[in-house]
């Protein structure tokens, strides 16, 4: 493909990656509601969310400094920045060459770092414990992260995202291969603790002394709420394109034309839908784990991850 | 050229230290002392950079001086010339700021000798890497631990000073008797000390002579170094040192102990068996996790800096083991780009654990405390030494966009191709260096969001951050040169690696390539394992967020921001005492890690004497177990002493038997001469 149709498709990935997010959301509570035979909001109901956030009044404590208003636009950046390199619809991408999966997951922990910063900065006890608890549980699933991926990029020759997609189109047997189904396993409990869902933290409570996520962005309102949020969104997003496209990646379109891309939009909606299916079973049927059971279930990952990687070595 | 740069330098430190002597506490001595320094480290700088932007390689002999052991000889290479340039680039920033830091011991102690040692200290550090054989080598080295230690010691009314100034020179003094003995076992089938000799008398020698010769390297520079066991002097010394010492002895110092491993280790020795690098590997991982998760630990922020170099310096060594190990097996390209790695990273850190050391002093310089559980709030009231703490912790957190992200970067990517070789132990050593790798960055991340969040956010937990007052300027300028150093070198991530590249593949030998990364905006490893771009991702963020702020204007309600108290259930007003606090912050991987730390806590509540419901006070002590002083240094410690105590047996004060003893000692010595027949 040449570069300006490259480029451009990168944009569109990344502006339908942000429009979708707030959906994504909005699925899961509203199968998590059904499944416990409540109504639910509509899925579009963060959308609704975002918009009275932007045109709502923004409330900043006295005691937060500059790095509390500058936080959201940083954490949002990142995870932006993140969705440029994954292959969405396509691949390869121009982009591709500006960053891999290392680039990913170290532009996540910079949303995450200046996130707990600014959880610090009001001086509330919630946001210190929500802050001190996230950087605990991103700090423990770092090594799966790195492992897991490490065994697609063994198996791919290359930690660079659309290379291992590619690959893994090439051979499609290697998707059913243990080293491929430990390292989804692997990731997808990480996804789960990464991205502050049930079993580890519980997105749905504002106020309980369990919450990590909630906890740290309490201060946050109006356009800054938004922005958190909005990251927040996409970051769950970018672990589910993680997950859909580098382990079942059919349907990623390899060269540019209208029918392939509308194909491969599709296919990625239905992957989208399917896991979010999945999460919303797991949060219905699932109770929270104590906090200090937390890192047991991350060392079950890191082990996980291990085995991938020793499976992918042996299956070489 | 040459030769004049290194007469300004040696001559710039030494007028430097002759000012600070004459002129003591004037102004005009202290400016003039200041001014050798930053000169003596510009004319290093320049050296150094032009014989790495390809210049000759330059020899210095005055044979005359120490005649006996072989004169000074002084040699500058790719090697030395690259350690030469970090000594400068953090030399320079350091002097400018003890100009205002040094002013509070004015009238207490005597700034001619912390000027003197300041000029000494970098006079012997910037010759070290120059030492072209050994007594030149020793020299300078020494010379750099004793103005060193006299640098620790310069708040010695301080007990803990005094403390932490004997286990510093005794970890030192250790490690050079190791040096000297892997010195002298290096030289003892060469014609002379002169490394040139040494490397060929090296490549003749056997397996076990060149192994025994590492190891022993391996503990003297390893304790410079501060490797794990022998890191136990840096979370005592760099605390006590005034705080551009303390950045001098974390950046520069610290790292000329890889320098070390590197000379002597591929230099010298030329490489050697697999186990050299699974050793250094094992070392630096170790050490990174375990510095990491101590620094977590610590409420000085000090202390916390101190143990972060432990962690970083095992980074390096993981690469350098990365190195050594990829060329036994005959890898020279991965080879390379590990060594090249651990050189960013090595510069780097120099530059950001620099400028930390630097900002911590501002905060201590403001507050007078360096305890983290007092600080709070500081980000109003130091302007500018908040950003520069943050651009540090964002850098030594391997966070994107800064340098510290683009090292760790290329060291995780110098480890994968280790996982591709056919011997399985390599396999899933190099598998778990990863993990390990990914887990100290995890925690680096979350340690120093610890250190600048209960520093530098919410409110004042006491009257001195309430009162703290930004530092001078000449702190400032300190400060802020050193955080340009850290944005220039991820600006320039792509002509830095290429001259890393260079350097380690002069150190891998004649036939070994530097690794090429692709020019152009980005960049691609060796071994086409994987593509990044370091511009798109500078460029992308800064951009990003600009461009977010733009839209986010556009689309956001017109209403101003309203200021509010901050949200709390309810309670009626916020007092500091509710805000989250170092130890606090640490408690959950206190408790996930409780099998390291093997904590101990005492909890002490008082009751109001006519109801247990209300409480009058409460203490809390909480503290980790200190493995290595327990189990390793107090019982050696304690050995040495036993073994003193039996020597002074023989020390019964009377003339006669020592008479007796120095015969004795002569008659043994003869009898020996006769049985061996040496001359």
């Amino acid at each position: 493909m040449s570069a300006a149709s490259g480029y451009a498709l990168a944009l569109g990935q990344a502006l339908l990656c942000l429009a979708l997010a707030p959906g994504l959301i909005g699925l899961i509570r509203w199968l998590k509601a059904r499944m416990q035979n409540r109504r639910g909001a509509p899925v579009w109901q963060p959308y609704l969310e975002l918009r009275k956030l932007l045109a709502k009044e923004t409330v900043v404590s006295t005691n937060a400094s500059w790095l509390f208003r500058f936080a959201p636009y940083v954490v949002f950046t990142s995870t932006l920045g993140v969705v440029l390199l994954l292959p969405v619809l396509a691949v390869p991408l121009p982009l591709g060459a500006a960053g891999d999966l290392l680039v990913a997951v170290y532009l996540l922990l910079l949303g995450t770092f200046f996130l707990a910063l600014a959880g610090l900065d009001p001086g509330s006890p919630f946001g210190g414990m929500g802050s001190s608890r996230e950087m605990t549980v991103a700090a423990l699933a770092e090594p799966t992260i790195a492992v897991a991926m490490f065994a697609l990029a063994l198996g791919a020759g290359s930690t660079n995202l659309g290379e291992i997609v590619a690959r893994a189109m090439a051979r499609p047997a290697e998707a059913v291969s243990p080293g491929y189904l430990l390292a989804f396993t692997a990731l997808f409990i990480v996804t789960l603790a990464e991205t502050g869902r049930l079993p580890v933290d519980n997105p749905a409570t504002h106020l309980e002394l369990t919450m990590i996520h909630e906890a740290m962005v309490l201060e946050y309102s109006g356009r800054y709420l938004a922005l958190v949020e909005w990251a927040a969104a996409l970051k769950l997003l970018v672990f589910f394109t993680l997950m859909a496209n580098l382990f079942v990646p059919w349907g990623v379109a390899v060269q540019l034309g209208a029918g392939a891309l509308l194909l491969a939009t599709l296919t990625y909606v239905a992957k989208l839908a399917a896991l979010a299916a999945v999460v919303a079973v797991f949060e219905t049927r699932m109770a929270k784990l104590r906090l200090f059971r937390v890192p047991e279930l991350l060392s079950v990952s890191f082990v996980l991850a291990l085995l991938a990687i020793t499976a992918s070595f042996l299956s070489r | 050229m040459a030769a004049t740069l290194l007469a300004v330098m040696v001559g710039a430190y030494g007028a430097g230290a002759a000012a600070a002597l004459l002129g003591g506490g004037h102004p005009a001595g202290r400016a003039l002392s200041t001014a050798g320094a930053v000169a003596g480290a510009g004319a290093g700088l320049l050296l150094g950079s032009q014989v790495l932007a390809g210049g000759p390689v330059w020899t210095f002999a005055a044979p005359d001086v120490v005649g006996l052991a072989g004169g000074i000889l002084l040699r500058l290479d790719a090697l030395g010339a690259f350690f030469l340039v970090l000594v400068g680039m953090v030399a320079a920033p350091a002097a400018l700021y003890g100009v205002g830091y040094s002013t509070q011991y004015a009238g207490r102690y005597s700034l001619r000798g912390l000027g003197a040692a300041l000029n000494l200290f970098l006079l012997a550090t910037s010759l070290v890497p120059l030492a072209d054989n050994v007594v030149t080598f020793l020299l300078a080295w020494e010379g750099m631990s004793l103005a060193s230690y006299f640098l620790v010691l310069t708040d010695h009314d301080e007990p803990e000073t005094v403390g932490a100034g004997n286990w510093y020179l005794g970890m030192t003094q250790v490690g050079l008797a190791f040096l000297l003995a892997a010195f002298l076992g290096l030289g003892a089938a060469a014609p002379s000390l002169d490394f040139a000799d040494l490397r060929v008398a090296a490549a003749g020698s056997t397996g076990a002579a060149r192994g025994a010769v590492f190891a022993l390297a391996l503990v003297g520079f390893g304790s410079k170094a501060g490797l794990i066991p022998l890191h136990v002097w840096l979370p005592r010394a760099h605390p006590a040192a005034p705080s551009h010492v303390s950045a001098l002895m974390s950046g520069v110092m610290i790292k000329l102990g890889v320098y070390g491993l590197l000379r002597v280790g591929l230099d010298l020795l030329g490489g050697g068996p697999p186990w050299w690098g699974v050793l250094l590997i094992v070392l630096g991982a170790g050490s990174a996790v375990l510095g990491v998760l101590y620094a977590l630990m610590e409420d000085d922020i000090k202390r916390l800096l101190a143990y972060s170099s432990v962690e970083n310096v095992g980074m390096i060594i993981l690469g350098v083991g990365a190195g050594f190990l990829f060329q036994a097996l005959a890898m020279p390209g991965p080879a390379a780009l590990a060594l090249a790695a651990a050189l960013y990273h090595t510069l780097n850190h120099a530059a950001f654990k620099g400028l930390l050391f630097l900002a911590a002093g501002s905060v201590l310089h403001a507050t007078g405390t360096r305890n983290m559980n007092r600080h709070g709030g500081l980000i109003r009231r130091l302007p500018w030494t908040g950003p520069c703490f943050l651009l540090g912790a964002v850098a030594i957190a391997g966070l994107p966009p800064l340098n510290g992200f683009f090292s760790e970067w290329l060291l995780f990517q110098s480890l994968l191709p280790g996982i591709g070789v056919s011997s399985p132990v390599v396999a899933v050593l190099m598998v778990l260096a990863l993990g390990m790798l990914a887990l100290t960055a995890g925690l680096a991340a979350s340690a120093f969001a610890k250190a600048f969040g209960i520093t530098f956010l919410a409110l004042p937990r006491s009257a001195g951050a309430a009162e703290a007052h930004e530092s001078p300027l000449s702190m400032r300028v300190g400060m802020v040169g050193l955080a340009a150093a850290c944005v220039g070198l991820a600006l320039g991530a792509l002509p830095v690696l290429a001259t890393t590249g260079a350097v380690a593949a002069g150190l891998l030998g004649p036939s070994a390539e530097p690794p090429t990364f692709a020019l152009g905006l980005s960049f691609r490893t060796p071994a086409g394992l994987a593509r990044m771009s370091p511009a798109a991702v500078i460029v992308g963020l800064v951009g990003g967020v600009a461009l977010t702020w733009l839209v986010v204007r556009a689309l956001a309600s017109r209403r101003p921001l309203r200021f509010a108290d901050t949200w709390g259930c309810g309670r009626v007003g916020q007092s500091p005492r509710m805000e989250y606090t170092a130890t606090a912050y640490a408690e959950p991987l206190r408790r996930v890690f409780s099998a390291v730390y093997r904590p101990t806590e005492d909890v002490t509540v008082d009751h109001h004497p006519e109801s247990r419901y209300f409480v009058q006070s409460i203490a809390y002590r909480a503290s980790i177990l200190p493995w290595f002083e327990r189990y390793l240094y107090e019982p050696l410690l304690a050995w040495v002493a036993r073994g003193g105590r039996r020597a002074l047996a023989l020390q019964s004060g009377s003339v006669h038997a020592y008479l007796a003893y120095v015969v004795g000692a002569l008659v043994i010595l003869l009898g020996v001469l006769m049985v061996t027949g040496a001359p």
